[in-house]
């Protein structure tokens, strides 16, 4: 059982460079780290010997695994999505998709490892056959950048989510629209400013697929500044609607970056912004049930397969694992 | 330092005719051409009247993101650099329209302004001088105005077009000059307020009023004329001029091509209408795009704000040189400084005045030029650096204006520039 009033840090990994985004493999046997010096770390949690992957051009915000086919998928600010195999001594990009006009922001695997599905700035969604890399198919409904991408547990269907908010379900045998989110509160038009702030930065479903979370900001008071309040919306997803707002307990100005389910039924968070925090909460309540400060500003977050660990990036070049026992 | 240049001093006289390079043109203009020569001439002559336009980028544009990107190092971001019409200069790859215009252009790389405060930057930018409580210098537009505009224009001197914000006019601006040099907003790209004639004031009835209140002014100053009831005089004798000719500030007049290849947001309408009021004879428009000051998520506002500017500004200069108007119009790309090569922990660009650019075109521009250079890391500049007074000599120069004459106020000199700097030579065509 883990136990979110314990948590604690057990591992610092400390890179050159802060950190974008993180996930634990599939394996389980290591932490990716992907950071501002275009690069993505493998760090071995046994050992704790990191091994650089290089390749990419830009940033690195989505990473993705094949279930079973020691893969990743790494997708960057230059358009390109990258496999790599995990395991390599050296790694070298298996194979190179060039995937959008624009930054791709997420990547994500389907269940059953047959599709990779990507989302980018040229507003689309776009679906690649696997392993071939091939693309199979392109949803456009979003008129802004989009911001995430997931699978329904189901693997019928794909939810996409963009900068304004707009957060839609395409079922993957027609593509067409089958439901829509109305997650705009996790977007502003800022008339100062003349120009929007927000989006969907996590966005995941939990195991059977009835909620989806989905990650950001809001209550923007200052988009110079990025001063508003971390959220993470709760939607039932046969319905559509939202059931829970969840928020910090106490105060804090910035950006909910990372959401994961854990699978004894609660939800976590991490934020940043001025400082960093790790939010704990049940999907019945709105508040946090536990908090925990961070050392810095976390920017993700990815839950080990064991439920007992959490890894975080940020952006003071670490990324740091913490157990939840 | 009060204006009161109704003083009718022969200092105070210096204008256009004595600050321009002495072409035919500035000499036809200096006598009022209208009247003295053929329509396709006084077409020719109005086309070599020379104009400045400034876009400013308000809240500080990043140079890493635009002129001087530096990609694959810790202080680059996400963004390429890319190629552009001449070879071997390469800006962001969220200017690719833009980058089609290098051989138009000329990039200043090593400005060192000192300065991280947005008004004092902004003071400086467009005053050629950091702020001095002693002496009220005029911004670039107004000291154009002065210097570059007919006697008698029926246009103001100086409009400044701006996202939003009050409609206005601007007499501080014009600082020593006097207000007759101010700026005038025009908020939203609006027109200004009430420029048509009320439907219910007939004609015979403005006219009488308006000689009613001519007869009474020519009485008022013949014993009180000051630099202020000149103004006021003057003022209303621009606003009748300007009535007839409410067309300009109507982009409704122009093709639905131009209206779509400048954008149809309020940017790309703005920048319309400014080269609409440059073709009729303004002699310095200011064009404000908002909002880049970028402390949070710095590159997602780029990609927003570069989006807009790239094609329309591209757009601008192509129609500008269609029209033959950008050998004769000098285009000033700024902001009051650049953003810090550190990325900050929300992902964004804190103010920077040490290391920064700006990008110039059109007249007096020698295509192609780039001066100025800074460190790998853009966090410091290692050849060529300049500041607010260099940059002011060069537009002078640019626009054929000795930069190195004075201002005569109430008979003591003011260097029109800052006489410790001098023009960036090597981007001057």
């Amino acid at each position: 059982m883990a136990n979110p009033k314990s948590t604690r840090l057990v591992q610092t990994y400390k890179h050159t460079s802060p950190g974008i985004a993180c996930r634990f493999d599939p394996t389980g046997n290591y932490l990716f780290v992907s950071s501002q010096d275009n690069a993505i770390q493998r760090w071995n949690l046994g050992d704790g010997k990191m091994v650089l992957f290089q390749g990419h051009k830009s940033w690195v915000r989505g990473i993705a695994f094949h279930p079973a086919a020691k893969t990743m998928y790494s997708g960057d600010y230059a358009g390109k999505i990258l496999a790599w195999p995990i395991d390599a001594a050296k790694p070298q990009p298996a194979k190179i998709i060039d995937a959008h006009q624009g930054w791709v922001r997420a990547v994500a695997v389907s269940p059953d490892g047959s599709l990779l599905a990507s989302a980018g700035n040229d507003h689309l969604v776009k679906l690649w056959s696997l392993p071939e890399g091939k693309l199979s198919r392109e949803f456009a409904g979003h008129d802004c950048h989009v911001y995430n991408v997931c699978f329904h547990p189901d693997g019928k269907t794909l939810v996409s989510a963009d900068h304004k908010g707009a957060v839609h379900a395409w079922d993957l045998a027609s593509g067409k629209i089958v439901k829509s989110f109305d997650a705009s509160v996790l977007a502003k038009y800022d008339t100062t400013f003349r120009a929007t702030i927000g989006g969907i930065r996590s966005m995941t479903f939990n195991a059977d697929g009835s909620l989806l979370a989905c990650a950001g900001i809001t209550g923007v008071t200052n988009a110079f500044a990025g001063i508003g309040n971390p959220i993470v919306l709760l939607f039932d997803y046969q319905s559509g609607k939202k059931i829970q707002s969840l928020v910090p307990s106490a105060s804090f100005r910035g950006t909910a970056w990372g959401v994961e389910f854990h699978p004894e039924g609660f939800i976590i968070g991490v934020g940043g912004g001025q400082g960093g925090a790790l939010w704990y909460w049940k999907a019945n309540q709105n508040k946090a049930f536990h908090t925990v400060k961070l050392p810095n500003v976390a920017r993700d977050l990815s839950l080990h397969r064991d439920g007992k660990r959490l890894a975080i990036p940020f952006y003071d070049n670490c990324a740091r694992v913490y157990a939840m026992s | 330092m009060k204006c009161t240049y109704a003083c009718n001093s022969a200092e105070h006289e210096v204008s256009r005719r004595q600050f321009l390079a002495g072409s035919a043109s500035a000499a036809l203009g200096a006598m009022g051409f209208s009247g003295m020569v053929t329509p396709a001439a006084a077409k020719q002559l109005e086309k070599s009247q020379k104009r400045v336009l400034l876009i400013w980028l308000a809240g500080g544009v990043s140079q890493l993101e635009t002129w001087d990107p530096k990609p694959g190092t810790p202080t680059g971001g996400p963004f390429q650099a890319i190629p552009t019409s001449v070879p071997g200069v390469h800006i962001s790859e969220l200017l690719p329209h833009t980058a089609k215009q290098m051989h138009r252009m000329a990039l200043i790389r090593g400005i060192n302004t000192r300065e991280n405060n947005h008004a004092k930057g902004a003071i400086i930018m467009h005053t050629g001088r950091p702020e001095d409580p002693r002496t009220n210098y005029p911004h670039l537009g107004s000291a154009m105005a002065k210097l570059l505009g007919p006697e008698d224009s029926p246009l103001p001197g100086y409009i400044h077009v701006t996202p939003r914000g009050a409609a206005g006019f601007n007499k501080k601006d014009a600082g020593f000059l006097g207000p007759k040099y101010a700026s005038i907003t025009l908020a939203d790209g609006k027109p200004p307020e009430n420029l048509l004639r009320p439907k219910e004031l007939s004609v015979q009835s403005d006219l009488k009023r308006n000689q009613l209140r001519e007869k009474l002014n020519r009485r008022f100053g013949q014993r009180r004329r000051t630099a202020d009831t000149e103004i006021y005089t003057q003022s209303y004798e621009q606003a009748l001029q300007l009535m007839a000719r409410h067309r300009i500030f109507d982009n409704t007049h122009e093709s639905p091509k131009y209206l779509d290849l400048y954008g149809r947001h309020d940017f790309g309408q703005h920048c319309l209408l400014a080269r609409r009021m440059l073709e009729a004879g303004v002699t310095f428009v200011k064009v404000t795009h908002s909002n880049y000051d970028t402390h949070h998520e710095n590159f997602n506002f780029h990609i927003e704000q570069m989006g807009e500017f790239d094609k329309t500004f591209a757009t601008l200069l192509d129609d500008l040189a269609d029209r033959g108007m950008l050998d004769s119009t000098l285009v000033i790309v700024m902001s009051e400084f650049g953003r810090t090569p550190r990325i900050n922990q929300r992902f964004g660009r804190d103010h920077w005045g040490t290391a920064w650019s700006i990008a110039l075109a059109g007249c007096g521009i020698k295509g192609g030029a780039v001066a100025g250079k800074t460190n790998a890391h853009g966090t410091a500049v290692v050849d060529r650096q300049v500041n607010g007074g260099h940059l002011f000599h060069t537009y002078f120069r640019a626009l054929g204006l000795n930069s190195k004459r004075n201002y005569y106020i109430n008979q003591q000199p003011i260097p029109m520039a800052d006489p410790k700097a001098e023009a960036i030579e090597e981007i001057l065509a």
